[in-house]
This record gives structure tokens, sequence and C-alpha cells, in this order.
């Protein structure tokens, strides 16, 4: 007990070990399918706070536009099941067998060129990573290198969102308009409505989400992820140690952009459908409250971010649907006043401490209050160190002789 | 302008603000391993000089050459990649990061996206590193917190930092603004140490420091350059006593 009590303590494998076991085992055992397939739509929301983490905490880039590749992901792969659902034996009742119906519908007569390639899964599979993260290249190439940051990024991620619903929405016989495309039926042949296949789906987004949180643990470890942190504290002083920091925040976008596209997909496959309504500026604002309430700097804690706020959304949408956004407000407002390093920053300042005394009741406890409130010569920056709940003295001894 | 010997050369210079040329038609000439120190009073575009060298700054006229090379249309970066180091005003350091990793980031290895990803901390980065640390006096706290440093040291892993990308042009703004005398002697030192095999420039006011440190001084006003050359025919300068004194 007291070796996994210091493993769980001392290792941040624990802590993805702990979120594996949860997702893989306890809740697929605790709830029936209909339960499951919502965790686990919920955990496709999830891809997108992680990328979050990587932009938003390490990056220090707040995007508030992570819908439009969401969106872009979910549409690549609801294009190829689209297509696959809409061969010319099952709607021969239109007027053009062969296209999808909502093209029927809008006297549409022949599949437009650019809907061709999504017949093959394969290239579906590249759009979903290709395409979010192409045009994150764009947006951020043109950004970045004009040293456009901070408030300004985030309001032109949220134009950008704008521009893409309402060109979703304009293009209905391209797009499916506001209805979206639905009626989704199988991926080469296997039929994903039914329970086991959901089960399927279920396990292979898992798996993912957690390859995902290790390639984004890796990247941050390197010395890449350093720079990411360097740069949210003295972007001059990186600019002038001879490194392009342009570049190294359009890498960052196009990664936390293909996390996006890739839980845009899982999202699709698991709901069976996608509509411009998870593009807007809407659910994007609510991916950054995801990583948010979860804790910005925890790959693991945005995960149970994702999960905890759509549970709460499921729950009070049903039982109040007028309340939500109001509460959705006051729970973003009261994270970032109160808690501001998230659900993470909670575990580390008092739980984590807790557990650590009890591993050793006889030395002294570690204090677990997070920061003394002696005004530091600069000021804190939330959610910087999450794992170390340091006394902040700033030091004023002379250092020891220069040799 | 013909190729010379001089490390840094700065010919007609000029940078307006809205008008006001805060730079104005200025001519300095740096040598090979030669110590300069900039002094000259408030709003003398001190600052200003060191931004455009760095190209903080974009120079509305004139050329900067290091090395026989054009600095003005160089992107930062570049400049930095090409030999020029430059410590800002108030240490400007990674609060947040070790001392250690302070300087790691500093190495000059692995600075594209795809080579920061492949970098690796090896021996040879490890020996520099700790070479370094040594340098400036921090090797046993290479663990610490840069954040949690005293204001001197912090003022010291900055010029580390510079250190570790080997510079031939060192310029460091203010470096013993705000510390203890100790530290000053401790600081003059040190770069007397590290100037020996690169050129550096110096903005100070402490004149004493000035003195004990500089191979020649420059003095600076409203733009221009009013007196260059040994520091105590400097200070006997009538026009730079009249620039401090009078008014």
């Amino acid at each position: 007990m007291t070796r996994l009590r210091t493993w769980l303590t001392s290792s941040d494998l624990a802590g993805i070990a702990v979120l594996a076991l949860i997702i893989v085992v306890v809740l697929p055992l605790s709830l029936d399918i209909f339960r499951l397939n919502l965790v686990g739509k919920y955990l496709s929301y999830a891809f997108v706070a992680v990328g979050l983490v990587m932009l938003w905490g390490y990056g220090g880039i707040l995007s508030l536009g992570q819908g439009v590749f969401f969106g872009l992901g979910g549409y690549a792969m609801a294009m190829f099941l689209k297509l696959e659902a809409s061969d010319p034996e099952s709607t021969k009742i239109q007027s053009t067998p062969g296209i999808p119906d909502f093209m029927d519908w809008n006297q549409l007569t022949q599949l437009p060129i650019w809907w061709e390639p999504f017949r093959h899964l394969p290239v579906a599979l590249i759009a979903m990573l290709l395409v979010p993260a192409i045009l994150a290249f764009i947006v951020g190439f043109a950004m970045f290198k004009r040293r456009v940051g901070g408030v300004y990024f985030a309001i032109i991620t949220q134009a950008v969102a704008l521009v893409l619903t309402v060109l979703i929405i304009g293009q209905q016989g391209y797009t499916g308009g506001v209805n979206g495309i639905t009626d989704l039926k199988t991926m080469l042949g296997w039929d994903i409505r039914t329970d086991s296949a959901k089960y399927i789906l279920y396990f292979a987004t898992c798996a993912l989400l957690i390859a995902a949180i290790f390639l984004c643990r890796w990247v941050q470890r390197t010395k890449l992820g350093t720079l990411l942190l360097a740069m949210r504290d003295k972007e001059d002083r990186v600019r002038f140690s001879g490194y392009d920091v342009a570049n190294f925040k359009v890498f960052v976008f196009c990664l936390a952009a293909m996390l996006c596209g890739l839980g845009g997909a899982l999202f699709v496959l698991q709901v069976g459908f996608m509509s411009a309504s998870f593009v807007g500026i809407v659910p994007s604002i609510e991916m950054v409250i995801f990583a948010a309430v979860g804790g910005r700097m925890s790959l693991v804690g945005a995960v149970y971010g994702a999960l905890l706020v759509n549970f709460g959304k499921t729950f009070f949408s049903e039982s109040f649907p007028q309340l939500w956004l109001f509460l959705m407000a006051a729970l973003f407002i009261g994270v970032v006043m109160a808690f501001p390093n998230g659900l993470a920053g909670l575990y580390n300042d008092y739980v984590k401490p807790w557990l650590l005394r009890k591993r050793e009741p006889r030395s002294d406890p570690p204090d677990p209050k997070p920061l003394p409130a002696t005004p530091p010569s600069h000021p804190p920056v939330a959610g910087w160190n999450p794992s170390v709940p340091r006394p902040r003295a700033d030091a004023k001894s002379v250092g020891p002789a220069v040799a | 302008m013909s190729n010379t010997d001089f490390v840094l050369a700065i010919e007609d210079l000029t940078v307006s603000f809205d008008g006001f040329k805060a730079i104005d038609n200025l001519n300095l000439y740096v040598d090979k391993g030669e110590l300069r120190v900039i002094i000259g009073p408030n709003g003398a575009g001190k600052t200003t000089l060191l931004d455009l060298i760095c190209g903080k700054t974009r120079a509305s006229k004139g050329t900067i050459k290091f090395k026989n090379q054009e600095m003005t249309t160089l992107a930062e970066h570049r400049i930095v990649r090409s030999g020029i180091g430059r410590k800002f005003q108030t240490p400007s350091i990674y609060e947040n990061l070790t001392v250690f990793k302070n300087l790691e980031v500093s190495f000059p290895r692995g600075r594209g996206v795809f080579g920061a990803l492949k970098f690796k901390c090896t021996a040879d980065v490890k020996e520099r590193i700790e070479s370094v640390a040594g340098e400036i006096g921090l090797a046993d706290q290479l663990e610490t917190e840069a954040g949690l440093l005293s204001h001197g040291q912090k003022q010291w892993l900055e010029i580390g930092m510079l250190l570790m990308q080997e510079p031939e042009l060192l310029m460091l703004d203010e470096p013993i603004a705000g510390m203890s005398v100790r530290e000053r002697e401790l600081t003059a030192e040190l770069l007397e140490r590290i100037c020996r095999n690169r050129s550096m420039i110096v903005i100070e006011h402490d004149m004493e420091f000035v003195k004990k440190i500089a191979h020649k001084v420059t003095v600076m006003h409203q733009g221009k350059i009013l007196a260059e050359g040994p520091m105590e025919k400097v200070q006997a300068d009538p026009k730079v006593i009249d620039v401090y004194l009078g008014h």
C-alpha cells in the first residue's frame, strides 16, 4: 500500500495509468452501452482538451476556434461514411440515386468533384489529420510570423470559427447545412450502430487517447517542450537566443489541430452524425473550458475536465435546460478565479500533500497551501509548474562567489 | 562601404520614431577583442542602439556590418546565429525553469522545430553547461529554479545563457544594475575573463565600474556620439562635462 502510494505521488505515469484504468475498466463495467457511448463521445472531446494543454498551457496560445479543427476532422470522416451509406441501391428513391440525400434535396444531380476522393477510407483518414493541420499552418503562419498573439489571436480564431460555420450552413448542397451529415451507417461494410461496434469504437477511442497523451508527454519532455515554456515566460529572450519563435508556435498549433481532427473523426463514428453546431464559437469556447477545468498544464487533467464538464452538461441540460449556459459560464469564471490550475492544481495542492503526509506520518508534512500571499517580484503565472507546491519566497541572499 | 577589420562597423545609422531621431547619423566601430563601454545621460539612445544592432528595432537609414555582413535586413534569430548575443536591461531568464534548463535551452543546437524534437542533452552539452555554470558561479545551483535566485545571480545567469552560444560580439545592457558592491567586483572580473576571445559592448552608468572594465568609452548624447576614447580622456572632455554637469 505504501509503495503504491509512493508511486501514485511520484510518477506522472501513475496518473496516466489511473486514467486508463478508469476509462478502460471501471466505466465499461459500471455503465450500460448507452451511457458508455456518451462517455466515448466525451472522450473524443478530450482529444481537443489534450491539444489545448499543449497549445494553451504549454505554448501560452489561447485559441477559441478549436471547434474548427474538430469539425474538419469530423466532416472528413462523415463524408466518407455518408458516401458509403449513399450507394445507388439504398438511395434509389432519390431523383439522382447514388449521391448523399441532402445533395438530392438541394437539386444537385452530380457528386461535387471534391467529394470524390472521400470514397476511399485512406484518403478520409489522411484528410482528417492533414486538413486541420494545413488550415492551422496557414492561420498560424500568417498570424505568428506577424507576431499576432494573445487576445488578438484568440479573436481571430473565433472569427475563423464563425466563418467556417457560416460557410457550412450557407453551402447546404455541399455540406448538409444546418442539419449536417446524418444517417451514417457503415464503415467498410461494418455497421457502426450496433452495440458491439460501439464497444469497439469506445475502446479504440480510449487507446488512441492514451497514445495521444503519450505523444504530447514526449513532446513536453523534448527541448521543444522546454522552449514552449520558455517562450511563454520570456518570448524575446528565446528569440534573441537564436530561435524563430513563430515556427514553434505554428508547430504546436498544428499539433493541437491534428488532435482535434482525430477527436472529431472519433466523435462522428460514435455519435453517427456531424453538423455545423460542433464547429462554431460556442462549442469552441466549451472546449477551452474542458481544459481550464481539468487544468491547462495537465494532460490527464484535461481528460477529466472534458469528462466532468460533459457529464455536467448532460445532467443539467436534462434537468434544467435553460440554466445550462449560465452554469457553464459560472463554472468558467469560478475556475479561473478560484483555482486557475484546475482539477490538476487542486490535486497537486491538496490531495498529493495529504497522500505524502499519510506515507510519512512522523516527518514534517509539506505545506499543503499552494502559495503564501507574499507579493512576488513578478506576477505568478497560473498553472506553471503544478508538480511542486513550492514556497515562493524571493531569495535575496547573495550568491556564492564567482569562481 | 568597403570591408574592414572591425568586428562591428556602424555607419550613418539613423532611426526616427515619428520624426524624433533617437539615433542620428551615428558611426561606431568596435575592434576584435575590444570591450567598449557606452555611457550617456538618460534618453541618449544607448539601449536603442543595442536594439538596432540585434534587430529588435529596425533602422531608418544606415548600415550595421558585423564581420562585414549586413545586419539591418536580417531577422533577429539570424543575427543571433551569426554571432551577436544581447543581454537585456532587466534580467531576462526563464524563472520557472531550473538553472540547468535555462542554460540548456541556450545551447546553440537543435534550433529548428524538428531539431528541437530530436535534441538530446549529450555529454558534451552537459560538460558545456557545467563549465559555463562554473564561470558564472552557479555550479552548485544547477537544479535551483531560476526564479529563486538573487537579483545578481539572475544577471549572471543571463550572461551565462549568452556564453552558451559563444557569441563573437556580446552586448550587455546595464549588467550591474541593482548589484551589491561585492557582486559588482565579481561581475567586473567575470567580464574581464569572458572578454578574452570576443568583443563586447557594455552600457553602464557606474563610473567606477566603467573605469575598471573599459578599453574604450563612447559617450552618447541625443542620439549622437559626443566623445570617444580612453576613460581619462573622455572624462576630461569639456563637452562631456557639460552634458553631465551642465544645463
